[in-house]
C-alpha cells in the first residue's frame, strides 16, 4: 500500500514556503482556514492573511483588488462555495478582468463524505472550465499538489486548483514534473487508454494493473492539467490505442470526459466510456462507500475498459 | 502620505462648464450608440468631475502610473460619465466617444479594464466594485503606498448582498485609505428604490457596518470636495459619502424619470437635451 498524504495539508505547507520566497503572496479564506489548511500561512504571515468571514463573493472581489495591485492572492474555501457560491464574481471580476487570482478549493467531489450533497461539488470543473483564460488543475496526489500550487503561483492569470478533503496514495514518483498543459504517462499500454485525474488516478492505475493480468495492456494518463488540456496526448492515445476511458469524480457533463470526447470527435473518433457521476447529486456516507455507490472504483474502470476494447474496430 | 498637494492632472477651468460639457458628451454618445444608461451617468457628473479634476492623483499620459489614486466605478452602467471624463482628461481622443457600444470599440457598454486606458476595474454585474476596492486598499496598505482608493457605487446596487459583505470587511479591516461614494439618486431600473427595495435608513446601514458616514448634495462640488477632504483625514475607519443626487440631472425630461435609466434619447430628445445643456 502506497503512502497516503492529504493534498490540502501539502497545499497549506506549500503556501508557507511560497510566502517565504515571495512577499507578494497573500492568502484569503472564508472562515474555513482550519479545513483548507491556510491556517499555516495565517500563523506565519498574519499581515498577509485576510479572513473575510463566511462571504465568498467578497473574498473573490477582495482577491481581485489585491491582484490588480501586484499581489498574488490565493483564495481558499470548499469547491461548493468557490466556484459554486461566487461564480459571477469569478466570471466578471476574475476571468473577464483577466486578474491573477488563484482559487484553491480543498473539498470537492463525493469524497467530502458525511456532509452530504450540499457539500459535494460535482460541477465545479464544468463551471471554471467554461471561463475563457482560466487554468484548471486537478492534482493526483501530494507530490503533484505541491508542484501544481507552485505552477499556479508562477503562472500569470486566473487558476483553479481542485483538491479533496481526504488523503490520496502517492502515485507520482520523485522524478515527476508537473507542467500546465501537459498530461503525464503513468503507465504504457496499447489496448486502450485510461485518462484520469485527482481521486481517480489511483483507481485507474489499479484497474490497469488488474487488466494487465488479463492481457489487456492500458496506457494510463494523468490529466491533471484539465485546462489547457494536452490535446496531443489525447490525439496520440486515440490513434495509438484506439479506445479511451475517462475517469473523474465529477458530473459526466462538462468535465474531463466531455473535453476528451470533443477532441476525439473532431480529430479521431474512437470507442469511449465515461466513469463519472451520471446526472445525480451526492449523499451522506463514507467516502469509500460513496465511490462504490456512484460507480467510481477500479472495478468500474476495468469493466469500462473491457467494454471499449470489445467495441474497437 | 500624498505624493503632492495638488492632483497631477489640473485644470483651472470653471467646473460648472466642465460638468455641462460632460453632460453633453454623455447624451450625445448614448444617442449615437442607440442604447445606454443616461440617468445614472448624469446623476454622477459632479462626483466624477470633483474626483478627476480636484482629488485624484493621476496622469492621463501614464494610466498605470504606480502612485495613481485608484478609482473604481462599481456602477458600470454609468460608463459614459467615466468615458467622458477620461477623454476630457486626455486618456484617449474625444472622438472615440462616438464608438461607444460599437463592435471592436474599446468603450464597452460596461467598463472593461482590459480595453480602456484609465479604467481600473471591469464592471457591469452590480455589487462587485466595493470588494475590489477593499482589496486594492489592502494592497496599498501592505505596500505602505501613498495612493488612496475611491469607489463610486449606485444606491440601487446596495440591494446586492455582496455590497454589504464588502462593507462589513472594510469596517473590520479598518481601511481608512478607502472612500466610497454612493450616487444616491433614488431610482433603479424598474422604479423608485423605496418601492422596489427600500434601503431606508441608508446612512445608518453604513454606520452599522462601522463606516464613517458623511452626506452631501451630490450636485454641489464644494460640498463633495469638503467631504472627501474630511474622509482623507479620517483614521481607522473607511468613509462613505452618501451623495444625494437627481437621476438624469441637467435634462428636464430625464430628471427623476425611471424611463431614462437605460434608454437612449431619440434625435428630437437629443436636440432638446443639448439645448438645455448649452
Amino acid at each position: 500500500m502506497a503512502e497516503e498524504v492529504a493534498p490540502r495539508e501539502v497545499y497549506g505547507k506549500t503556501l508557507v514556503e511560497l510566502g517565504r520566497e515571495n512577499p507578494n503572496i497573500v492568502v484569503l479564506d472564508a472562515d474555513l482556514s482550519p479545513s483548507t489548511m491556510t491556517g499555516y500561512f495565517k500563523k506565519e504571515f498574519p499581515e498577509r492573511f485576510f479572513e473575510v468571514g463566511i462571504a465568498e463573493q467578497n473574498m473573490i472581489g477582495v482577491a481581485c483588488g489585491l491582484a490588480a495591485n501586484g499581489k498574488i492572492p490565493f483564495a481558499s474555501t470548499f469547491a461548493v462555495f468557490a466556484p459554486g457560491r461566487c461564480f459571477d464574481q469569478i466570471r466578471v471580476s476574475v476571468a473577464q478582468a483577466k486578474l491573477n487570482v488563484k482559487i484553491v478549493s480543498t473539498h470537492s467531489g463525493l469524497t467530502v463524505g458525511e456532509d452530504g450533497a450540499s457539500h459535494q461539488a460535482l460541477e465545479d470543473l464544468a463551471l471554471v472550465c467554461s471561463l475563457p483564460g482560466f487554468t484548471v488543475i486537478v492534482p493526483a496526489d501530494g507530490i503533484e499538489t505541491a508542484q501544481a500550487i507552485r505552477a499556479a503561483a508562477a503562472h500569470k492569470g486566473p487558476c483553479y486548483v481542485r483538491l479533496i478533503r481526504g488523503k490520496l496514495p502517492i502515485v507520482c514518483d520523485s522524478a515527476y514534473r508537473f507542467e500546465i498543459g501537459r498530461a503525464a504517462v503513468m503507465r504504457q499500454g496499447k489496448a486502450a487508454t485510461i485518462m484520469a485525474m485527482g481521486t481517480m488516478m489511483a483507481p485507474a492505475l489499479e484497474a490497469a494493473a488488474a487488466l494487465a493480468q488479463e492481457g489487456i495492456g492500458c496506457r494510463v494518463l494523468n490529466m491533471s492539467s484539465l485546462k489547457p488540456i494536452d490535446g496531443i496526448a489525447v490525439f496520440n492515445a486515440a490513434v495509438e490505442t484506439g479506445a479511451i476511458v475517462t475517469a473523474e469524480e465529477h458530473q459526466e457533463h462538462g468535465g474531463l470526459g466531455s473535453k476528451v470526447a470533443r477532441l476525439t470527435a473532431k480529430h479521431h473518433p474512437v470507442p469511449m466510456e465515461f466513469i463519472a457521476v451520471k446526472n445525480k447529486f451526492g449523499m451522506s456516507g463514507k467516502p469509500g462507500e460513496l465511490l462504490v455507490r456512484y460507480g467510481l472504483t477500479a472495478k468500474d474502470i476495468a469493466a469500462a475498459v473491457r467494454d471499449v476494447v470489445k467495441r474497437k474496430r | 502620505m500624498t505624493p503632492s498637494d495638488a492632483p497631477v492632472f489640473s485644470s483651472s477651468e470653471d467646473l460648472t462648464a466642465v460638468c455641462k460639457r460632460l453632460r453633453r458628451d454623455i447624451v450625445t454618445m448614448i444617442a449615437k450608440a442607440g442604447s445606454g444608461h443616461p440617468g445614472g451617468s448624469l446623476s454622477a457628473v459632479e462626483i466624477i468631475v470633483a474626483l478627476y479634476w480636484k482629488v485624484l492623483h493621476h496622469k492621463p499620459a501614464d494610466p498605470t502610473w504606480k502612485d495613481r489614486d485608484r478609482f473604481v466605478l462599481s456602477k458600470g452602467h454609468a460608463a459614459p460619465v467615466l468615458y467622458a471624463a477620461l477623454a476630457e482628461c486626455g486618456y484617449f481622443p474625444k472622438a472615440e466617444l462616438d464608438t461607444l457600444r460599437q463592435i471592436d470599440s474599446h468603450l464597452q457598454g460596461h467598463t472593461d479594464r482590459t480595453l480602456t486606458p484609465g479604467v481600473e476595474m471591469s464592471s457591469g454585474s452590480l455589487g462587485q466594485g466595493l470588494s475590489f476596492a477593499v482589496g486594492a486598499a489592502l494592497a496599498g496598505r501592505l505596500d505602505k503606498a501613498p495612493w488612496r482608493v475611491y469607489a463610486l457605487l449606485s444606491d440601487g446596487e446596495c440591494d446586492e448582498g455582496q455590497t454589504w459583505e464588502a462593507a462589513m470587511s472594510a469596517g473590520m479591516f479598518k481601511v481608512d485609505n478607502l472612500t466610497a461614494i454612493v450616487d444616491n439618486n433614488g431610482i433603479q431600473l424598474s422604479g423608485f428604490n423605496k418601492d422596489i427595495m427600500n434601503l431606508y435608513p441608508f446612512p445608518q446601514k453604513w454606520w452599522a457596518f462601522d463606516w464613517n458616514v458623511l452626506e452631501v448634495d451630490g450636485h454641489d462640488i464644494t460640498q463633495i470636495l469638503g467631504a472627501i477632504a474630511e474622509a482623507q483625514q479620517f483614521k481607522n475607519q473607511p468613509t462613505v459619502i452618501v451623495a444625494h443626487t437627481i437621476k438624469g440631472k441637467g435634462v428636464s425630461f430625464m430628471e427623476n424619470n425611471v424611463e431614462f435609466h437605460g434608454k437612449a434619447p431619440n434625435a428630437e430628445q437629443l436636440a432638446q437635451a443639448l439645448k438645455e445643456l448649452a
